[in-house]
């Protein structure tokens, strides 16, 4: 994969996944070939019955050819059998591959590319992406040979049989080819069209339904109403056109079938008096020569327009992570996927900042100039600031998820770059200001940092996070199903499960980065307990919105447009009376105001 | 909107007739058309094969002919058999003719087929979008935004489907065969029942393997639910799975589910193939049965090389239709589950205008008489009588479901109020007898989490009215302090807004609200806690412009800000769906209730607690 250009469409960058189904690929190859010799086959057959029973009048050897007919249609059958399967076991193998191996890339990239590219896209290339290529390779593949195969062979019969003749029904090709070129990329684009006019009207049926309440408020039905029915009527045109020149297509493909039969008749009908069976075979590959001809000119087009999905994937393929372990600590400590756990030290969770200065890949500013900070093993850290100030920035350095432009990260005192990253993240506990659970029953969820944890293990997690009536409350405990991300069950409890989680892996380092979603009192007074349950005995790094919750916190970290404006303990920055003062005295009244309300 | 298997009373399945019935409206035209044209070049089909045939038959060997008497007239039209035969390029010419003439007829077929689907499919959706908006709040409040998109999309596609590809493919196919045999039985009534003999079996076949195969294409499409599922977990959860170094177990999980996800496609790939290749066989021998009989008959004397050839290619025209019919059938089920889908929200009784629809002028006072009110459960408001003067400014305060929402969605119309639940009335007319566009045209109200349109800046400000003038929408921005924010966009107030364009935050979405909401100069003004994302300054600046730009409406404020409220002609204090307090803030704050406490946390005397 060192060459990143893309030859002939693309195909080059696939060929590498089609080793694997050499078999299969042999097996479309021949089952194609073998499909188009025996589709050559039938007209020759029945010019056979014509000349030879019908007419020399005579019924002899029948028999025989009753048998070789059969034999045919029998071997057809075959071949259509098994070429099928080879297309099928190709598709899907070489989408399986791809898809593994595009989403095995994904778990080493870094979060600058999550965070350039939306979700939606990415998961496009996995998905989608993999899907058209898979089909590329096996059933337009299949056709194309098989079609080029019986044009060839038809070709070559009637030149065969009668040269004149033939080169007049060939004539007729390179137009039919000219016309359906000339359509296909008219269609194609009023398809895509068409397909984007309908994605925008199930979206304007998406804001009717999540905006009625304001669509009534302001009494615009009528103005929502005109406006949608002119996107229909948008989308009815455009389908009027696709229908037109889909019809104009057929048309002239008919035409041409007709034209070729017209000619057959004209310039060979005399040889219906002494052969009528050649002529009638004649007719047959007249008739027959077109429909492959149009399917070439399709596969030829999906060729194309599967040509941005392997760019698009490539380029997934050929991104190279910014945090990247080198070669001497995989050698050393394995990487993501076989990690080498014989030769890791045990972490004690020091991290010190030194002398760090960092600016995000994506970004053009210098958030952190000659940073340094020390947090020895236990510390609370807390870092506070107004939404989007870019509290995380800390967190995602000591998770390793950025790497300093500058200056050293130390854990317990080396390089953080000196070990591997796993060797880090699994000391690390992450638990998220939107809770993330998988999908999957809440033991495998609760599991997920620590795979080895019993039931006890579970049990004690839960009581320190006070989340044990959680589960008492779900039909099948801990085996009860959680949904699709979680979603059957409400944020605070997902909270607390997340929390929970975090317990379970027993991590050296925690980072929390805490809720702003609105809980009931009862269970934010339990995470606010379980927070406090979980930091004992650990380095945590507490980005915080509820200022209340972090007034014991060793060290807080006041963040204004990305920068560090603010240090110290609670009293000290309350007696400066800066930005950290005007911040918890504004958040203690809207708390105190909920509070007194309930 | 689970689909009970209960049986359809007759009253349901009445309302689903004439329900498609009135879809058709307007497109029935375009199918008549559509099925003339493809019964044309259905025959069209059938008149090539004949045109050949007496080519052979009676040009070429000169045979006597026994044709129909007006074919006998049109070929001495031509000249006469002997005449043709030196001149073959008529007959040619008479191929393509038929030719252009199905080629014209196939156009028109596509053309006004889909002309009709798709008036068909605007039909559904306008409807359906019409009716959906003017479904009443409750109405959405108790329904699933995905479970009716799909309705109003893929239940439609299904219809659309059934109505231009089934019922059409159906007839066509069925004009098809019916014309073949008839010509076939013209020609030679034994062979055409030998030809005939395999497809009632072909037809067959394929309705009963697809409506089977229908449920396993039903479990791999689950499965790749489930396995795109789990990658956009995958990727929304990124940080979580980096974060417990889990990337090995992600990948182990999503290629087993791939693994299993690919296996049944592998093992679908069995009975497809077998399901394809068995069918070869049968229109196979359905063509040998032709060949070998044909020849036989022919060889009899009984028949005509010509009527054989004919016979070939009516095998040959036959057998995709053939083998197409039985899944068109087996596919046709799904639209009688999907017209069931729309048919449950068409049902659905739209919002009432009142009846007596009044249009009073609404700069009058507002008042609240014993309104109690619930919603499907408990009650939500317990008596709750206030009023407010013209023109004046009304706070009120209170926690979560305080019911201080639900007084404001009862004003609106957006709840109707029970007849024997108190009334509210503005200017002294029931809102009951007032006409309920009317009244809500003359209410703004913003949300704490309002929504925006997916169109620009401009057109989200100025949505209530399309042709407003730009200076318009500008004073309205200012009025709500977005007017820089927009300025810092790009494209100023054409940025778009939404998916397709930027995210704006909590504060400047309800900023731009406020904006819309300002341009209507409604008399009536809400503020369902509309200024919770913005800071107090712009707070301060937004109620300022507003006293001197819109001094005479009647303001209601929902805030949590004493700041807020403090300036407010009256302030209610409500608390489980009861006013426990009411007064000015003078008042309020001397009163030592609810208010005084809050008031005197905010005003910073609780600043003792914090240090």
């Amino acid at each position: 994969m060192k060459d990143s250009k893309l030859r002939f469409f693309g195909i080059n960058k696939v060929l590498p996944y089609l080793k694997n189904y050499k078999k299969a690929l042999f097996g479309l190859v021949a089952g194609s070939l073998a499909g188009s010799v025996v589709d050559t086959g039938v007209p020759l057959f029945q010019r056979y019955a014509l000349n030879r029973f019908i007419g020399e009048g005579t019924l002899e050897h029948i028999a025989l050819f009753v048998v070789l007919y059969l034999a045919l249609i029998l071997s057809g059958a075959l071949v259509n059998y098994y070429s099928a399967l080879c297309s099928q076991t190709i598709e899907v193998g070489v989408e399986k591959d791809l898809r593994n191996t595009a989403f095995s890339h994904l778990q080493t990239l870094s979060f600058s590319y999550f965070n350039q590219n939306s979700v939606g896209y990415i998961h496009s290339r996995v998905m989608s992406d993999t899907t058209r290529i898979g089909s590329l390779v096996s059933w337009t593949l299949l056709d194309s040979i098989w079609q080029l195969g019986y044009v060839l062979g038809a070709v070559i019969v009637m030149l065969i049989i009668n040269t004149r003749l033939a080169l007049l029904v060939i004539a007729v090709l390179p137009v039919a080819v000219l016309f359906y070129a000339l359509f296909q990329g008219k269609l194609t684009r009023a398809n895509r069209e068409i397909r984007e006019m309908n994605s925008k009207i199930t979206g304007n049926f998406n804001e009717g339904i999540t905006g009625a309440r304001t669509i009534k408020t302001l009494v615009v039905e009528d103005a929502m109403e005109k406006s949608f029915v002119a996107d229909t009527a948008e989308m009815r045109r455009k389908s009027i056109w696709a229908a037109r020149l889909r019809g104009l297509f057929a048309v002239t493909m008919n035409l041409a079938s007709s034209l070729a039969l017209a000619v057959v008749l004209w310039k060979g009908g005399v040889i219906a008096k002494t052969q009528v069976g050649t002529f009638s075979m004649f007719m047959s590959y007249a008739q027959g020569l077109m429909e492959p001809v149009r399917w070439l000119v399709d596969a030829i087009s999906d060729l194309i327009t599967t040509q941005v999905n392997i760019e698009r994937l490539t380029k997934l393929l050929n991104t190279k992570p910014d945090v990247c372990d080198s070669e001497e600590v995989v050698a050393r400590y394995g990487d993501s996927f076989e990690p080498k756990k014989e030769n890791w030290e045990p972490i004690r969770g020091d991290i010190r900042f030194e002398d760090v200065s960092f600016r995000y890949p994506d970004g053009e500013e210098t958030i952190l100039e000659h940073f340094n900070l020390d947090i020895p093993f236990g510390t609370n850290v807390a870092i506070v600031g107004e939404t989007g100030a870019g509290k995380s920035t800390l967190a995602n350095l000591i998770c390793r998820f950025y790497e300093p432009t500058a200056g050293k990260l130390l854990i317990d005192g080396r390089d953080a770059r000196e070990r591997s990253q796993l060797w880090l993240h699994s000391a690390i506990g992450y638990v998220l200001q939107t809770p993330h659970l998988f999908s999957g029953t809440v033991r495998e969820n609760l599991v997920y940092g620590n795979p080895k944890a019993t039931d006890a293990d579970i049990e004690r997690a839960l009581a320190l996070v006070s989340a044990t009536d959680v589960i008492a409350r779900l039909e099948k405990g801990l085996d009860t199903d959680v949904g699709e991300g979680g979603d059957l069950l409400s944020t605070g409890e997902k909270q607390l499960l997340s929390f929970a989680r975090a317990i379970l892996a027993d991590p050296r380092i925690l980072v929390l980065d805490e809720a702003t979603a609105s809980v009931d009192t009862i269970t934010e007074q339990k995470i606010q307990s379980a927070i406090d349950t979980v930091i004992r005995g650990r380095t945590s790094i507490v980005i915080a919105h509820r200022l209340s919750t972090i007034r014991h916190a060793d060290l807080i970290l006041l963040v204004k447009n990305g920068r560090i404006v603010e240090q110290g303990r609670h009293e000290e920055l309350m007696k400066a009376r800066g930005g950290y003062y005007r911040l918890y005295t504004r958040q203690y009244e809207d708390e105190a105001t909920s509070s007194v309300l309930g | 909107m689970e689909n009970k298997k209960k049986k359809k009373t007759k009253e349901e399945k009445r309302f689903n007739r004439s329900l498609l019935w009135s879809f058709l409206k307007g497109c029935k035209g375009f199918f008549v058309w559509s099925m003339l044209a493809s019964a044309v070049a259905a025959l069209a089909d059938m008149v090539s094969p004949q045109i050949i045939r007496v080519a052979v038959d009676n040009v070429i060997s000169g045979q006597p002919a026994s044709l129909p008497g007006f074919a006998m007239r049109l070929v001495e039209r031509a000249g006469g058999f002997a005449y043709l035969a030196g001149h073959i390029w008529i007959l040619a010419l008479a191929i393509l003719v038929v030719a252009a003439v199905k080629a014209l007829a196939q156009y028109i077929f596509r053309v006004s087929n889909t002309k009709g689907s798709e008036t068909l499919v605007k039909n559904m959706r306008d409807r359906l979008f019409a009716h959906i908006e003017r479904l009443p709040f409750a109405w959405h409040m108790r329904h699933r935004t995905g479970d009716i998109i799909q309705r109003c999309t893929s239940d439609i596609e299904t219809l659309k489907r059934f109505v231009s590809e089934q019922m059409t493919s159906i007839f066509r196919i069925v004009v098809l065969l019916v014309l073949s045999l008839a010509f076939m039985l013209s020609m030679n009534p034994l062979l055409t029942l030998i030809a005939m003999l395999p497809v009632p079996y072909i037809i067959w076949r394929s309705f009963y393997f697809h409506r089977r195969i229908g449920e396993a294409f039903l479990d791999c499409d689950e499965n790749e639910g489930k396995l795109s599922a789990m990658a956009q977990e995958n990727l929304t959860g990124v940080r979580v799975v980096r974060a417990f170094g889990r990337e090995r177990y992600e990948k182990d999980r999503f290629e087993a589910q791939n693994a299993y996800y690919t296996g049944l496609w592998m093992k679908l790939a069995h009975p497809l193939a077998r399901f394809w290749s068995v069918g070869d066989i049968f229109s196979g021998v359905q063509i040998l049965l032709i060949v070998v009989f044909g020849s036989v008959f022919a060889v009899r004397g009984e028949m005509l090389p010509g009527e054989y050839i004919a016979f070939l290619s009516y095998g040959g025209i036959m057998t995709w239709p053939v083998r197409m019919l039985g899944r068109m059938i087996s596919e046709m089920s799904k639209a009688g589950v999907s017209i069931d889908r729309v048919s449950e929200i068409m049902r659905a009784e739209e919002e009432k205008e009142s009846e007596k629809a009044l249009t009073p002028p609404m700069d009058g006072e507002i008042r609240f008489e014993h309104v109690s009110f619930a919603y499907d459960g408990p009650e939500i408001l317990h008596d709750v009588s206030f009023s407010m003067a013209p023109g004046s400014t009304l706070g009120i305060l209170g926690g979560t479901g305080s019911g201080k929402s639900t007084m404001m969605l009862l004003l609106d119309k957006l709840y109707e109020l029970p007849a024997d639940r108190g009334t509210i009335s503005v200017g002294g007319v029931d809102i009951r007898d007032i006409s309920t566009p009317y009244l809500r045209k003359n209410i703004g109200m913003v949300l704490q989490e309002p929504y925006l349109f997916s169109r620009t800046i401009a057109e989200n400000i100025a949505i209530t009215q399309p042709d407003m003038p730009m200076e318009r929408i500008r004073e309205a921005a200012s009025a709500a302090c977005l007017d820089e924010t927009v300025e810092g966009f790009q494209k100023g107030y054409d940025t778009f807004v939404g998916e397709r364009g930027v995210t704006l935050s909590g504060g400047q979405k309800q900023r731009a609200a406020i904006a819309r909401m300002l341009t209507q100069r409604t008399p009536i003004m809400i503020f369902d806690d509309s200024l919770s994302a913005v800071d107090t300054e712009t707070d301060a600046k937004i109620r300022t412009a507003l006293e001197s730009r819109f001094g005479s409406a009647s303001i209601i404020l929902i805030s949590h800000r004493i700041t807020t409220l403090s300036k407010a002609d009256k302030i209610l204090v409500m608390d489980h769906g009861r006013i426990v307090e009411q007064g000015s803030h003078d008042e309020l704050r001397d009163a030592g209730g609810i208010y005084a406490q809050i008031c005197a946390i905010q005003s910073g005397v609780g600043e003792e607690a914090t240090a």
